[in-house]
């Protein structure tokens, strides 16, 4: 039996409130939120239907709750590759501040009071895609391919690219194929964004034993990745101005930066950035491309919202007319 | 520590560690009344709204 001053010993010291937000990945909270907002911006724009102020921010409240507690399961499966890595090593967990099994618990209580404030707020088909998301990322993800996959990033995107779904299931009670082209969006963006960063961090992943595509297939096969999804990412983001949801605003940002994207990623695929013999000027190349990764998903969301939100909606077709 | 013998006494805690807890226990309270007020405010919509067509 573990003696008292044992347990003692790994447990913490005490744990503040923002380690618990910590624990629920807030930065990413943030994103989830802001993309199924304007999810459900455009879906109300587009369809005419109009949901309640007041249960439309307690379905977004829902949302960023049911992201927190993937993160918490997260955060709880991976404690013992987090405390390996540097990035990850100050995470509540490991650095003692919460015990494992508390997160896992925090993680359940979480996801179940999140569905179900969906579910009351909205209905049955967002509080389903939102529960559905909450196992894709902690479960189908975290447990099944992060440790065993070097294409974890790319089926795991899947899960961070549902929230402009459940946006417009909030809203319309169904999907449509606007709001599949918003989850395709995300989906092409994560894995440009996630491998830019691990370049950066192949020595911790590999320390780690988790097969990221620079460990498994070498660097300059991912920075040709990159390019590659950068390239398909940038002609992707065309989509919703052809359909007809995204006006002259958002083709015109679409344009500037996808091509920013794909010319930043052709400078890192020509660079040394993840190898041995990478130069400050090549690591600053990753660091650049995974910084406007993340400008460019928020401002090519953020057009969409001005555009359906405020009235600044000027279609490209009356435009050519 | 192994062979140090659990006498079950309670752990003495740091004033820091008391102060953490007591407001830990704060916001769990905080949030509890935060979700029952949630879902009385959505009952409370729902009803006034009648039944939903999209439910």
């Amino acid at each position: 039996m573990t003696s008292r001053l044992e347990t003692d010993s790994v447990q913490p010291a005490y744990a503040t409130t923002w380690a618990y937000i910590e624990l629920m990945k807030p930065r990413i909270m943030l994103l989830v939120v802001f993309t199924a907002l304007v999810g459900l911006v455009v879906a109300q724009s587009v369809s005419g239907l109009t949901i309640d102020i007041f249960m439309a921010s307690v379905a977004l409240f829902a949302v960023g709750l049911g992201s927190g507690a993937a993160g918490a399961i997260n955060m709880w499966y991976d404690a013992d590759i987090d405390k390996l890595m540097l990035r990850t090593s100050n995470r509540p967990i490991p650095a003692g501040l919460i015990p494992r099994e508390e997160a896992l618990s925090f993680g359940i209580i979480l996801s179940c009071a999140s569905v179900l404030l969906m579910w009351m707020s909205s209905n049955l088909v967002s509080a389903g895609i939102l529960l559905a998301s909450i196992i894709y990322y902690g479960v189908v993800y975290t447990i099944w391919l992060k440790r065993r996959t070097p294409q974890n990033i790319v089926i795991g995107g899947g899960a961070g690219a549902l929230p402009p779904v459940i946006g417009w299931a909030i809203v319309t009670g169904s999907f449509s194929l606007e709001a599949w082209i918003l989850f395709a969006i995300v989906f092409l963006w994560t894995p440009p964004h996630f491998w830019a960063l691990s370049l950066l961090a192949k020595n911790e992943y590999k320390l780690a034993k988790i097969p990221m595509l620079p460990v498994t297939h070498g660097v300059t096969n991912t920075r040709t990745q990159i390019l590659v999804y950068s390239v398909v990412l940038a002609l992707f983001s065309s989509f919703p101005t052809l359909i007809g949801f995204g006006g002259i605003l958002y083709a015109i940002t679409a344009l500037i930066l996808g091509t920013v994207f794909v010319w930043m990623a052709i400078d890192l695929k020509f660079s040394e950035a993840g190898s041995e013999s990478a130069s400050p000027i090549d690591r600053l190349k990753a660091v650049k491309l995974f910084g406007f990764s993340i400008f460019y998903l928020f401002l090519i969301f953020a057009v969409l919202l001005l555009e359906h939100g405020f009235g600044m909606f000027y279609s490209v077709k009356g435009l050519v007319r | 520590m192994s062979g140090e013998i659990d006498t079950g006494s309670p752990r003495q805690l740091s004033k820091e560690a008391l102060a953490a807890r007591k407001r830990r226990n704060i916001w769990l309270g905080v949030a509890l009344a935060g979700f029952v007020v949630i879902v009385l405010l959505i009952t409370m919509v729902r009803l006034a709204n009648g039944i939903p067509e999209r439910m």
